[in-house]
């Protein structure tokens, strides 16, 4: 008995356990349901799965499956993202632990009974069940904003190498603050449409309104709610990550008040959009997310230095060689910053592109073609947030020397390898026809799916390498139950 | 050299990805049996519109029981050629079309009177061929529904025997009766019954030119000589391709918006866009080898 109290005590109550198993649920889910759409559909496992688990597929029920779906994901990575603030900075225990159990009790809730209602029939106690899980998510996320209250004078920062006031305010601590109350109020923006046509049995997919010119004040905060969400996210994963690494200097202190600014502009104009200041808002989200994207490229340039610098410490001179050595030495620390300037090609700059060239070009193509343009390029965000995240988990788990390589440019690799497949097939129309495109499809699919074959792959072998270590009495698990992510900080 | 080999064997994968197109591959011979010249009477009544089944109505009519068919608008260009209502420019058919009226919302483009694109001559995909004098189908395309034409060449068809194109409601109606499903069939959806993205019917090869059109009204329940065999998947009025094939045009001009909208899914999306309540809009301008239409009267 003690045994199996031993590894739950691990997996519920110590960050890396909770980090782990949220993964373990992210990719079991990516497993089965991955196989229901792209090429396992077009090869029949589709149908395979669906009769297999017993799937009730309602076909005009397909929207409503979906947005159950990217929640059930969702929540777990928002609670990755939690359990990893908690971990980083300064939380009260008592807090710490409320919260944690709430937003994985939450979490947990909302996959299993939200999959369930949405694909095992409809059971309306489990679609209660699922509402319940994303209200004690929310309930942590206020939580969670009450613990990272920055003007407590515990919480001060006495370094003046970091961002501060001269009060000794904590100005990245305010920067996570702000992202997590962001990211509370416009949980509301889901919520309050998400109840108003839920209680309509009528769901849509933003993508499929997109060209409407008249949108109802609940439509336009459903578009919201999912674009902002997913940038909050990224913007904490970037905070999460300058932790990690120990951003600190002069850049730090100039990117976290535009990290500030940005986010609370960015989310200002996405909240605009159900107010009379919709017209412009678009001008204000592109004004907030200017400052955001600015502070992680002083992330990438610090980090890059830094990487730099410890890699060549033992050279007087260091050439341009052994500094680019150093600066890919550990794939592990160099791939976070190095997906968020490679999500400048996948993703921003290609939202940019359309933005300047819409009219032009974009919406002179069908709606369905947009549609695959806008699908793609959240979808190819949320993959740079995934691996970003792999990278960090890769990194706590322990892995050194020739695995620690190959699993980081593994990610890089074949995420990378993706990302560009995806981006070319949303451009393809830009170079080839639709009578002549079916060769080049196939050759951007076959990328692209090797690519996330791949990375399929390297998440399975981590998740049974971990899965094989907690039948080790005293497997690796056994010390990081004791180890708490603040401890591992880059000196 | 193992990392050379692995690098050499995927960019090889991917030149091979990069072959050209035989846009002229042969299409297989088929006779499916129907007649594109017939129509359905869609009784007047209400019915369920949309994906969230909203009680609509509308008065009788008479709607065709395939897409146009190549034959048919090569026949009517060359009646409209005779009597002047279409022009020929270079390499373009263009036709009159009296406007709409521009609000200036956001994103609306003008569409004023004048003439306006009807098909291309001389894009690859087209399958009417003019010898300088008339019109005629591409061989092995006369019984394929016609696509490459515009909005602009839909109506132009259709008015010029007194007909009409389909409004939204109408074509919804034509497709699913009176009851709730999904597809003109029923609720499931299975590869013999429509021409959609990979649905191995013998007119598609994946790995060259991809999906093409099926002759119109090929999914009866007929099994080819070639052994394929079809499902009948006919609307509740008779209808064929109401789910697959080509995307159709509709009439409805909204305000606000230049767009017009396609229904019906195609031989190049998945089986979720067949579903009968699914919208897709485009620019009237807008021309493509799976878009195509029918007309009502």
């Amino acid at each position: 008995m003690n045994i199996l109290k031993s590894r739950l005590d691990y997996l519920f109550s110590s960050t890396k356990g909770l980090v782990l198993v949220a993964i373990a649920m992210i990719a079991l889910t990516s497993a089965i349901w991955g196989m229901l759409s792209g090429p396992l559909a077009e090869m029949g496992i589709r149908e395979v799965v669906i009769n297999t688990l017993g799937m009730d597929m309602v076909p005009a029920e397909r929207e409503g499956r979906i947005i159950i779906l990217y929640h059930a994901i969702a929540m777990a990575v928002v609670a990755i993202e939690t359990y990893l603030i908690n971990g980083l900075l300064k939380i009260k225990p008592l807090l710490k632990t409320i919260i944690n159990g709430l937003i994985t009790v939450g979490y947990i809730v909302t996959m299993i009974f939200g999959l369930g209602f949405a694909y095992f029939g409809h059971n309306w106690a489990f679609h209660g069940l699922y509402i319940a899980g994303l209200t004690l998510i929310f309930a942590a996320g206020v939580l969670l904003v009450i613990a990272l209250w920055p003007w407590n004078k515990e919480v001060r920062q006495p370094d003046m190498d970091y961002a501060r006031t001269r009060g000794g305010l904590d100005l990245e601590r305010v920067a996570f603050f702000a992202t997590a109350v962001t990211t509370v109020i416009s949980a509301l923006f889901g919520a309050i449409p998400g109840s108003f046509f839920g209680n309509g049995f009528e769901v849509f997919l933003a993508e499929n309104i997109i060209r409407f010119p008249e949108k109802s004040t609940m439509e336009y905060s459903i578009i919201g709610h999912l674009h902002i969400m997913l940038a909050l996210i990224a913007v904490m994963i970037t905070l999460i990550i300058g932790r990690w690494l120990n951003f600190k200097g002069i850049l730090h202190k100039i990117a976290m008040p535009l990290m500030i600014l940005g986010t609370i502009i960015l989310n200002l104009g996405v909240w605009g959009v159900v107010t009379p200041m919709e017209p412009i808002a678009h001008m204000v989200i592109y004004v907030g997310a200017t400052p955001s994207m600015l502070a992680a490229l002083l992330l990438l340039i610090w980090s890059w230095r830094m990487l730099i610098h410890n890699g060549t410490a033992k050279f007087a001179k260091p050439t341009i060689l052994q500094k680019l050595k150093a600066l890919v030495e550990d794939p592990l620390k160099f791939g976070p910053t190095w997906q968020m300037l490679f999500m400048n090609f996948s993703t921003s700059g290609l939202g940019i592109f359309m933005a300047v060239k819409l009219d032009e070009i974009f919406r002179v193509w069908p709606a369905r073609e947009e549609r695959i343009e806008l699908t793609g390029h959240w979808h190819a965000l949320s993959l740079v947030i995934a691996t970003i995240i792999l990278m960090y988990y890769g990194d706590i788990s322990g892995l050194k020397g020739k695995v620690r390589q190959v699993f980081g440019w593994a990610i890089i690799f074949f995420s990378d390898l993706a990302l560009a497949g995806i981006t070319f097939f949303e451009m393809k129309r830009l170079f080839v026809t639709e009578a002549e495109q079916q060769p080049i499809v196939n050759g951007l699919m076959l990328a692209v799916d090797t690519g996330l074959a791949f990375l399929l792959v390297l998440l399975a072998t981590l998740m049974v390498w971990r899965l094989i270590d907690l039948f080790n009495k005293n497997g690796r698990w056994s010390e990081e139950k004791e180890q708490e992510l603040d401890q591992e900080v880059v000196s | 050299m193992k990392r050379i080999w692995f690098v050499l064997v995927i960019v090889s994968l991917l030149l091979a990805a990069c072959t050209p197109v035989d846009l002229s591959a042969p299409v297989p011979s088929v006779d499916t049996g129907i007649n594109p010249n017939s129509w359905a009477l869609i009784p007047a009544g209400d019915f369920y519109y949309g994906q969230y089944n909203t009680v609509e109505y509308t008065p009788a009519f008479e709607i065709m029981i395939t897409d146009v068919t190549t034959s048919q608008y090569a026949d009517y260009l060359n009646a409209a050629l005779s009597s002047d209502a279409i022009k020929i420019g270079e390499w373009v058919i263009t036709g009159y079309y009296p406007g709409d009226t521009y609000t200036g919302k956001k994103h609306e483009e003008r569409i004023d009177a004048g003439d306006w694109l009807y098909i291309p001559l001389n894009d690859p995909s087209q399958h009417i061929l003019f010898d300088g004098t008339s019109f005629s189908p591409e061989q092995g395309y006369e019984d394929h529904p016609m696509t490459m034409v515009t909005w602009f060449g839909a109506l132009g068809y259709c008015e010029y025997f007194g007909y009409r194109l389909p409004s939204e409601k109408e074509w919804e109606k034509s497709a699913r009766g009176t009851d709730t499903r999904a597809y003109p069939w029923g609720d499931d959806i299975q590869r013999s019954n429509a021409n959609y993205y990979a649905s191995r019917d013998p007119f598609e090869n994946m790995k060259t030119f991809g999906s093409r059109t099926t002759p119109v009204g090929f999914f009866n329940g007929t099994i080819y000589p070639d052994g394929y065999a079809t499902l009948d998947s006919r609307s509740p009025y008779g209808l064929f391709d109401m789910a697959g094939n080509v995307w159709q045009w509709t009439a409805d001009i909204y305000e606000g918006m230049h767009y017009r909208f396609l229904r019906g899914g195609s031989k190049d999306t998945y089986e979720m866009d067949l579903r009968i309540f699914v919208r897709n809009n485009a620019t009237p301008t807008y021309f493509s080898p799976g878009v195509g239409f029918r007309c009502v009267r």
